[in-house]
């Protein structure tokens, strides 16, 4: 038995050596959402590009993801020679050497032709740390036979007190549609994400100056009393336990008037193989309450290079390729221009074909709606849309987001959740360091 | 029978296991305990310095902390109930004779093989979902209003979803206890005029004491620290509604980053875990003498 | 069992039998029917039973996606190779305190236990700079150490409950006749325990296999087992239950039928000793 185990061992440390010695092996941790996926199939191109590098893909759920690659790059563990990660990320690792700048692409890439909004939130200090792979912003979703029949007509900018009359008349419970559909489960990512993004056009904040965190302020009591009360008025049951998908599958089913999410939704519900109303739907950006902020958020998932790693130039190769404009021309040509990365680059949007998409232009402008370098109303010491670029703000936001989703669930009262999550806010920052 | 050479021979057989279970509970532990003391978030490199009890009074003094003490206990608690009464219940009938009794319990085993994050996300959108999930349809079949589960009840949502997971344990262990029951103790008892219901009361469940002595004290090890099933369907809300203790650490450790803080809500964990083991060792530990 | 028993009551027990065992496994019977439909069918309401266009193109999308026979492979290497090292361990150990027990061995034993106490999540830095350290991450051999450490308690635990079962005279006779300790050991005590060595083995198997915090947090491409291979198909953007499905079916079938196999031996190692 001794030596049946010793074998087993000695055959596994053999296969996880066995990786070719002619060929580099890039090891790329991504995230499984469909444009990477595709990204992933198509690799034949880039091997055939550069026959002397090997990819290894690492595919993994968003959260398992996050905390693995951080793990990872903090520890330099060095397990990856590629990293997905989002415009959260970026500004930290980059603040803390861990990135490989991209400064030095070559002039083919184009690197001025990326959306200014995009590129502005994965530069720290004028160094590129991260090439944009997918750029994504929230818009509302909504069906137009449901807005017809409400008789009510969606302006292309919508406010927010029009959001909620229009969810008031298009609900009809008996017949399980519900007038607007939007996240609820608690997570900085989940519900937080929407609210944050939300409280900006509301004119509320995280912080002031001094990091002391504003959920006793009136804005914030506006933003999560209006959200609580259309909630309630016209959406749909469990609300707070909805993410994006439970939200997309409602949609799909035609049992939301309006829903106001990521832009890459958009694909999804005009599909007409996944869902029920694909015809109907129709876009605008996200409301507004007149003070100057939209209520829509700004993310990008991009790839960067782990500083340490022994590969940075094949690493660059690759990185260089699959954000480039020939990528692009190679999924349009492959799948089709709907299925096109969008949002990372100015060339994608002034191209006739892409054009004839029909939420293209609806989500080049709620990209270029959002500035993540002055998010709020007033001032604030952070930056980032619907979160604050900061290594406490995932514990944080997703321990306010519980707050949140209690409020909308009615467990507690809003007034309840805001002090709660003031309390919650000033305790962590004060442990962090940040109050003094 | 044990001479002195054997003892010794005992002591050097018994060493690999000691020694390598030691070195895994010593050296993270130690690791852990360091880390507790230090004001350490692996995101910002270089600021570590000794914090003292810092991270301990933050984490006993989190708002959330009772709350999350006393989900801990109702979810073991709970899954406890559940499983050894159902067990019990679910062992009686596989015992009785029947048709295709192999092909009966693989169905009641399988659940046992199910990975968490997947029994999580099936119950959550396939199950419980209020306006797509099959409970809900079946509500609306009969004309009524369908419950929101995860929502008016997170933490019995949860209890369900971890129960099913571990009633085919329990439901083994008893059946495997019960087929040992000596048949004509029973059969004289039968003769003598016990009812069905006496004869489980005075045969059946003291024989069974054992066995689930065993259920509790394993399920308990694993039930304190679930977590995978949190994360996917509530996150720990609404409020704190849901949150345990190890989802607790979890938001310190792998959402924040903060070793620190983590490291002290793991220490805090591990006491509160071993106090509930002498607890339970005090009260049913007896039964566990060979 | 001695006792004659009716038709009638047979039937009836086959019936309410049948019916709560399909209850209990019918979320796993769903899991396996939604693997074979549309995204768009899965989040269908009403859902459909077995009335819907069979596909199989979730199927031959995860297969064109992931490389299943190579964590299928680790899978096996690491559940079967931990449960024998841990085997390889936890056999003098359990002999030891079976036979030759000392007044610490009740505790030792439930230290032994207490180990398994410490979350997870709370020590997976430490874990990891240890593991960067001596280069076992993402190494097979590396997740085989761990996952053996982690069920080793219940291994040992399992081993001493069935040695004490085992007379100690039959040893001694052994002994009379000049067995060494390590032949008492191969020779008498390990054929004696078979039942319950297959039985710990089983159950080991199946822990190891669902365990899906280390080999998921150590892991990047080359060890990743079948837990990995799941967590690429729930995806917080897009549909993805009918996929998730088949992928949960792919790495649920093998343990499965595993199971199904070998229940008789399974169904007597879970008995913990807890049977007198």
């Amino acid at each position: 038995m001794k030596n049946f185990v010793r074998a087993l061992l000695g055959a596994s440390a053999l296969c996880a050596a066995m990786s070719p010695a002619l060929a580099e092996t890039l090891t790329i941790a991504t995230v499984n959402n469909g444009d990477m996926i595709r990204m992933q199939k198509l690799t034949d191109d880039f091997k055939a590009k550069n026959p002397d590098i090997d990819l290894e893909w690492v595919t993994l759920e968003e959260n398992v993801l996050r905390q693995k690659v951080t793990t990872d790059i903090a520890t330099k563990g060095g397990q990856f020679d590629v990293m997905t990660i989002g415009t959260y990320e970026v500004p930290i690792w980059g603040k803390q050497g861990w990135l490989v700048s991209l400064n030095d692409l070559p002039a083919s890439y184009d690197v001025d032709d990326l959306l200014p909004a995009i590129r502005g939130g994965l530069t720290v200090d004028g160094n590129l740390y991260a090439a944009p792979f997918y750029g994504e912003s929230s818009m509302v979703m909504y069906r137009k036979d449901l807005m017809e029949k409400a008789g009510l007509e969606m302006p292309d900018a919508p406010t927010w007190d029009f959001i909620k009359e229009a969810a008031a008349k298009m609900t009809d419970k008996d017949a399980e549609i519900y007038g607007i559909c939007l996240r609820g489960k608690a997570g900085w990512g989940e519900n937080m994400a929407f609210l944050t993004a939300a409280a900006n056009s509301f004119g509320a904040k995280w912080f002031d100056m001094d990091w002391k965190p504003q959920f006793d302020g009136e804005a914030w009591k506006n933003t999560l009393s209006f959200y609580v009360d259309m909630m309630n008025a016209s959406g749909p049951p469990g609300a707070s336990n909805n993410g994006f998908n439970e939200n997309l599958a409602l949609f799909q089913q035609g049992k939301c008037g309006m829903w106001i999410d990521a832009t890459v939704a958009a694909s999804f519900v005009t599909n007409p193989a996944d869902s029920k109303v694909a015809d109907q739907v129709g876009f605008a950006l996200a409301p507004d309450n007149g003070l100057g902020k939209r209520g829509n958020w700004l993310w990008a998932w991009s790839l960067g290079i782990p500083a340490g790693s022994q590969k940075v130039d094949s690493a660059k190769k690759f990185v260089a390729w699959a954000t480039s404009k020939d990528y692009l021309a190679l999924v349009a040509e492959k799948e089709g221009w709907a299925n096109v990365p969008p949002g990372t680059r100015t060339s994608l949007y002034e191209n006739p074909e892409y054009a004839k998409i029909p939420f293209a232009k609806m989500t080049i402008d709620s990209i270029n709606a959002a500035d993540p370098t002055k998010p709020t109303v007033d001032e604030v010491p952070y930056t980032g849309v619907q979160f604050v670029a900061i290594p406490e703000f995932q514990g944080l936001g997703t321990a306010v987001g519980q707050q949140f989703s209690a409020a909308l669930a009615g467990t507690t009262s809003v007034d309840e959740a805001l002090a709660n999550a003031q309390n919650l806010a000033t305790r962590e920052m004060t442990k962090a360091g940040y109050i003094k | 029978m044990a001479t002195a050479h054997s003892r010794i021979a005992a002591r050097f057989m018994l060493a690999p296991a000691v020694l390598m279970l030691l070195c895994w509970m010593i050296v993270p532990l130690a690791m852990t305990i360091y880390f507790s003391f230090l004001r350490y978030n692996l995101l910002m490199p270089g600021m570590e310095q000794w914090a003292g009890f810092d991270n301990y009074s933050y984490f006993l003094t989190d708002p959330a902390f009772f709350t999350a003490l006393k989900n801990t206990l109702l979810l073991v608690g709970g899954v406890l109930l559940i499983t050894v009464i159902g067990g019990t219940l679910l062992a009686l009938l596989l015992d009785q004779a029947m048709y295709g009794q192999g092909f009966v319990r693989i169905m009641v085993i399988a659940p046992f093989f199910v990975m968490p994050t997947v029994s999580a996300l099936v119950w959550k959108n396939m199950f419980m979902n209020p306006v797509n999930g099959l409970f809900a349809y079946m509500a609306k079949a009969v004309g009524l209003q369908p419950f929101d589960f995860l929502s008016q009840a997170p933490l019995a949502s949860i209890i369900l979803i971890v129960a099913w997971q571990w009633l085919p344990f329990a439901a083994l262990i008893l059946l495997t206890a019960m087929q040992s029951l000596d048949r004509e103790q029973m059969e004289a008892a039968e003769m003598d005029g016990a009812g069905t219901f006496s004869r489980f009361i005075y045969i059946v469940v003291p024989h069974l004491t054992r066995a689930v002595t065993v259920v509790i004290l394993i399920q308990t090890i694993f039930l304190l620290s679930v977590f995978a099933e949190i994360l996917v369907t509530t996150n720990g809300g609404p409020g704190n509604a849901s949150t345990n203790i190890t989802y607790l650490v979890y938001a310190q450790s792998l959402l924040q980053f903060d070793v620190g803080g983590g490291s002290a809500g793991g220490i805090v964990a591990v006491i509160l875990a071993n106090i509930v083991a002498i607890f339970l060792m005090r009260m049913i530990g007896k039964n566990l003498e060979a | 069992m001695a006792r004659a028993v009716s038709t009638r009551h047979k039937t009836i027990v086959t019936i309410l039998a049948w019916s709560i065992g399909f209850l209990i496994f019918f979320p796993i019977l769903w899991t396996v029917l939604t693997s074979f439909k549309t995204e768009a069918e899965a989040v269908a309401s009403p859902p459909s039973f077995l009335n819907f266009s069979w596909t199989l193109e979730n199927y031959t999308e995860v297969q064109s996606r992931s490389n299943y026979a190579r964590h299928f492979y680790n899978s096996v290497v690491i559940s079967v190779g931990s449960t024998l090292l841990g085997l390889l361990i936890a056999i003098p150990a359990a002999w030891s305190m079976a036979f030759v027990p000392t007044r610490r061995t009740k505790d030792i034993l439930m230290w032994m236990l207490s180990t398994k106490m410490l979350p997870p999540v709370g020590v997976l830095i430490p874990i990891y700079l240890i593991f960067r350290d001596t280069g076992l991450l993402d190494s097979v051999p590396g997740l085989v150490v761990v996952l053996t450490l982690i069920n080793l308690p219940i291994i040992v635990w399992m081993l001493y409950t069935y040695f004490k079962e085992i007379p100690g005279e039959i040893l001694e006779a052994a002994r009379m006749d000049g067995a060494t300790l390590w032949s008492e050991i191969i020779h008498v005590l390990t054929p004696m325990a078979v039942p319950g060595i297959a039985s710990t083995l089983l159950l080991n198997i199946i822990l190891a296999w669902n365990e899906a915090f280390w080999t998921l947090n150590l892991t990047a491409a080359n060890a990743a087992p079948l837990t990995a291979f799941i967590a690429s198909y729930s995806s917080p953007e897009g549909l993805f239950y009918a996929k998730l499905s088949a992928a949960s079916t792919m790495a649920i079938a093998p343990i499965l039928i595993m199971g199904w196999f070998s229940q008789k031996q399974l169904v007597r190692g879970l008995t913990f000793g807890a049977v007198k």
